[in-house]
Parts: C-alpha cells; sequence; structure tokens
C-alpha cells in the first residue's frame, strides 16, 4: 500500500515536472531554437512575442483590414487564412495565433510590387483568436478573428 | 523532382501567383506514434520570392504553418515572360529553388 502511494507520488511529481519543462518550452531541439528568429519564434505568449516584433510601438486597431477565416474549422491542421488590407504603403503583415504554443505564424515583407494580400494556411491548436498585424509607413494596424476548432492541429 | 509549385494567373491586369511546397512542417512537440520518441522540428523558416531579380517577398514563417504550406500573393501588374524565382531554407538547411514564367 505504502509503496504504491510512493510510487504515485514519484510519478505525478515527475510527469507535472514534465509538464512545466514541455510548456515553457525547453523541449524543443535545439535546432528549432539554434537559428531561427530564437526571439519571435520561441516566446510562449502573445504578449511577449508582440513586444519582441514590434518594440513598444502602438499598434492601432484597424477596420481596413479583411480577414477571410473560416468561423468553424473541422480540423485544425489545415485552416485556410487570407488577409487583404486597403491600408496604403503595407511594408509587412505578420499573422499569429493567440494559443497556439508559440503564436508567430508568419511574417511576410512585401515590396510595393505587391497588393497587401497573402492567404496561405495555418495549424491551430484551439480554438482561438488570429490576430493579423500590418505594418506600414505610418504605423502598425491590427485586426482580429476568433475560430473555432473542433479538432486540434498541432 | 521539384518540392515547388508554382501557378500564375493573370486576371484584370494583376498577376496572383500560389505557391504549394512539400515540407513536412514539424514543429518539435508531435512524438512518434512508435517509439513514443518526439520527432525533431522540421520547418521552413524563410521564403523568398523574386521577380525578375527583383526581391519581392521575405516571408519568416513558423511551424504553425500547415504541412505541405500553401501561400497566395497578388502582384500589382507583371507580365507574359516574367520570370518569378523561388526559394526556400528550412531550419535544417535544407533549401530549394523553383523558376517559374508567367
Amino acid at each position: 500500500m505504502t509503496d504504491n502511494r510512493r510510487a504515485f507520488i514519484k510519478k505525478s511529481v515527475a510527469l507535472s515536472a514534465y509538464s512545466i519543462i514541455a510548456t515553457s518550452g525547453l523541449l524543443f531541439s535545439p535546432e528549432a531554437t539554434a537559428k531561427w528568429l530564437p526571439d519571435t519564434t520561441s516566446t510562449p505568449s502573445l504578449q511577449q512575442t508582440l513586444k519582441r516584433l514590434f518594440k513598444d510601438q502602438e499598434i492601432i486597431a484597424s477596420d481596413k483590414i479583411d480577414i477571410l477565416l473560416p468561423k468553424i474549422a473541422v480540423n485544425g491542421a489545415a485552416v485556410p487564412i487570407t488577409v487583404t488590407s486597403t491600408l496604403k504603403e503595407v511594408e509587412s503583415i505578420a499573422i499569429l495565433v493567440e494559443k497556439n504554443p508559440t503564436p508567430l505564424a508568419a511574417k511576410f515583407e512585401l515590396s510595393p510590387d505587391l497588393d497587401p494580400f497573402v492567404s496561405t494556411r495555418l495549424k491551430i491548436a484551439e480554438s482561438s483568436a488570429v490576430l493579423v498585424i500590418v505594418e506600414t509607413s505610418e504605423g502598425f494596424y491590427s485586426a482580429g478573428e476568433k475560430v473555432i476548432v473542433t479538432l486540434g492541429g498541432c | 523532382m521539384s518540392s515547388i509549385k508554382i501557378r500564375t494567373k493573370r486576371k484584370d491586369g494583376k498577376t496572383q501567383i500560389r505557391i504549394l511546397i512539400a515540407h513536412p512542417m514539424e514543429h518539435g512537440r508531435n512524438r512518434d506514434a512508435k517509439t513514443n520518441t518526439l520527432i525533431p522540428a522540421h520547418f521552413i523558416q524563410e521564403l523568398t520570392v523574386k521577380l525578375n531579380k527583383n526581391l519581392i517577398i521575405t516571408a519568416k514563417t513558423g511551424a504553425n504553418i500547415s504541412k505541405d504550406p500553401f501561400f497566395a500573393f497578388m502582384l500589382k501588374g507583371g507580365k507574359v515572360g516574367d520570370k518569378i524565382t523561388i526559394s526556400w531554407l528550412d531550419n535544417l538547411g535544407n533549401k530549394d529553388t523553383q523558376v517559374h514564367i508567367v
């Protein structure tokens, strides 16, 4: 009886320690974090990612950004998203998924030869808000859209 | 065979570029079902698109992009005969390049 209990406690401690490590991102293989944007993709929270990406720039909510995203995604492994904007002089478009372990999905730096139009497919772990931040020569603008995911895709 | 498929479509004086890349896009948190070990992260981290030697798109992508990623962009103008060069680089140092003529 006592042995059982001891074993159980040991296991549960080990398990919780493991989950803490896993959530803090220490289990990432070194290759994953070594070369590639260590400051932007390995940060766990949305706030930190935003801070590192855009420093302390003011981000203004805008209705000039259109996000085409399904309201309910059956499979979170591939959720199509299309971002268009009527803002002028767009320099970059960043897509972030709020509740993913690493929120930043992609940042597209577009030249003036391109329309502010980006379409791609995202992995979304759970029902979450998707945030789009558009950088123009005048400042940063953001828009968000919620998506309900029935089967997580991570 | 190249891992990149490129399609372009001209419409109302604009050119839509569609890109499909064959890539596993592993983020390093999935486990192998048989061995129960973590599958190492393997994802595209940089995608560049050139139009006739001019760099027009640089995309920093993370593992949140789905497996076999798809991208679409809209080019202002663009004419028949324009050369579009697309290349990607992943976190393991693999890369691939593909040229497409509109």
